[in-house]
């Protein structure tokens, strides 16, 4: 037997017959797709432009001019929000890190640590970061320690983090978790102590694993930033609270709102991008 | 010829089912003990015993005279002198194959980067894997990644081997390029304790052959004795099927 040229085939008479009836189908369903998202959007369109309280909506929420004129003092709000969202971001990584990795450890001398982890993570998990934020944000400078800042930024930003290291500890925890026990197995035979298991061959698996979750916590907590306006922060929120109370036009809080939009989409698309590729790369990893 | 093994009266339950009954094997230095016996007969968990991934509930196992089942001995350096491999492979997917094979002499015996890579270029040469030091294991056939798996264990020069059912997980045209290590190994006067269903293997390399079935040795001797002329009908039955799953 010869084997074929692969380089000198061209296509037979009854694939080029399939690629035209491909072609056809195709173009039925994008003509659908079109047709159906005009009615549907159209129909919105209507229904939102001829609404009788259209005209107030559109000067009080949808002021070009105004929008224009508290722009700068908004997106200077925004700079904290991103501020806060990478620092914070930073401390919560570590934070986390160290929680998940008492949740899962099983050695008797780190016994009352990894009940107090799981105390921490229950808690913080469980109340409503608003609530957090208000008990740091009033309660801490009552205290009336010395030394400790009772600046809102500051105090806002460990409000967050404290809130979000539980969040992401889970995460990572879960991480750790979906590792297959027999990846343990084979670095414990090995020789490998179990830390060395756990830093040389568990995490640097997990983490991998669970980076898409990571990146919609990521997503999550520059919107919760916004929070941190009640403790007084002129973060976005605010400086949008702020320039609408004084005139009672809502554009500033939809320039906020776009604001945010402008960063908090493309990381999901980036975040949706990253979860495909990760369930790629692991049905190419077969049986480990 | 001393001993590097010796179970005494090991016994190992899961619940009420008992998976090692009271067993006891020796394994003097420079042999080949092979255990067959269907699934489940405890071929598996005697291995992971001896290499304390288990616990057992009674009885002793020593190393080179020294028990190891003394729950005061470190556990960690017990393992340094085992080697494992598994039916899964079980290669660390994130690392190279260089990288899988020098973690252990890195971390475990303190040998630096450059002494860990030059051992384990030797080892990738001798079994002609030299070109897939710096692939990952994703890209390399079932038989490459299981060979990778012997020279990881290989790499901290272990005192015994144990293989559990090595050529299971494999495609019949690769299980001869994995048995061949293993009969080069042999060769060399390594130690070792198997469990295997390839029968032709198992003659050529086993200095005792083990029938277990429920967690009882039924029968042992040498490869002739135990796989040519059983004496135990169980082993006589065992033998047929494998027989007969071969020819199909």
């Amino acid at each position: 037997m010869t084997e074929r040229d692969n380089s000198a085939w061209s296509p037979s008479s009854r694939e080029i017959e399939r690629q035209g009836s491909r072609r056809a189908i195709n173009r039925k369903q994008i003509l659908i797709a079109a047709v159906s998202s005009f009615l549907v959007l159209g129909t919105l369109a209507v229904v939102l432009v001829t609404s009788p309280g259209w005209q107030t909506v559109k000067t009080t929420f949808f002021d070009i001019e105004y929008g224009t004129e508290v722009f700068p003092t908004v997106i200077k709000g925004l700079w904290i929000n991103l501020q806060l969202t990478f620092m914070g971001g930073a401390a919560i990584g570590v934070i986390a890190l160290g929680l998940a990795l008492m949740r899962t450890t099983k050695s008797p001398a780190l016994t009352p640590f990894r009940f107090l982890a799981t105390a921490y993570v229950d808690i913080f998990r469980g109340a409503p970061l608003i609530l957090i934020i208000l008990l740091v944000g009033f309660g801490v400078p009552a205290l009336g320690l010395k030394g400790i800042s009772s600046n809102v930024i500051f105090l806002g930003t460990v409000a967050v983090v404290l809130t979000y290291s539980a969040y992401v500890a889970e995460v990572i925890r879960s991480g750790i978790l979906s590792i297959h026990p027999s990846q343990r197995a084979a670095a414990r035979s090995l020789g490998l102590t179990s830390g060395q298991t756990m830093r040389f061959v568990v995490l640097p698996q997990a983490i991998r694993r669970v980076v898409p979750p990571l990146l919609n916590d990521f997503v999550s907590l520059l919107k919760d930033t916004g929070l941190v306006s009640i403790l007084g922060v002129t973060d976005a929120v605010r400086a949008a609270q702020i320039n609408a109370s004084r005139t009672f036009n809502y554009t500033p809080y939809v320039v906020a709102a776009v604001l945010f939009l402008l960063i908090t989409i493309p990381m999901t698309r980036y975040t949706d991008r990253a979860i495909r590729q990760r369930t790629n790369a692991q049905s190419s990893e077969g049986a480990i | 010829m001393s001993n590097v093994l010796e179970l005494k009266d090991v016994r190992k339950s899961f619940g009420d089912e008992v998976v090692l009954n009271h067993l006891s094997l020796v394994v003097p230095e420079h042999t080949a003990t092979v255990l067959i016996g269907a699934s489940g007969s405890g071929k598996s968990t005697l291995l992971r015993c001896i290499n304390l991934l288990e616990t057992i509930d009674d009885g002793q196992i020593f190393l080179d005279g020294k028990e190891i089942t003394d729950p005061l001995i470190n556990v960690d350096e017990v393992r340094r002198k085992l080697g494992m491999v598994f039916q899964s492979f079980n290669l660390f997917p994130h690392k190279t194959v260089l990288e899988n094979i020098t973690l252990a002499p890195m971390k475990v015996q303190g040998k630096t980067q450059e002494e860990a890579r030059v051992a384990a270029k030797a080892l990738l040469s001798r079994f002609d894997l030299a070109d897939k030091a710096d692939q990952y294991p994703d890209r390399l056939s079932g038989g490459q990644q299981q060979r990778v798996a012997i020279i990881r264990s290989l790499a901290v020069n272990p005192r015994l081997l144990l293989l559990d059912e090595i050529t299971s997980a494999l495609d019949p045209v690769l299980v001869n390029e994995v048995l061949s290590i293993v009969r080069d190994l042999k060769s060399d006067g390594m130690t070792m304790v198997l469990a295997t269903h390839e029968m032709g293997f198992a003659t050529q390399v086993a200095d005792e052959v083990c029938f277990l079935e429920s967690g009882n040795i039924l029968e042992r001797g040498s490869a002739t004795a135990v796989l040519q002329n059983p004496k135990n009908p169980k082993t006589q039955e065992f033998l047929k099927r494998v027989h007969q799953a071969g020819r199909l």
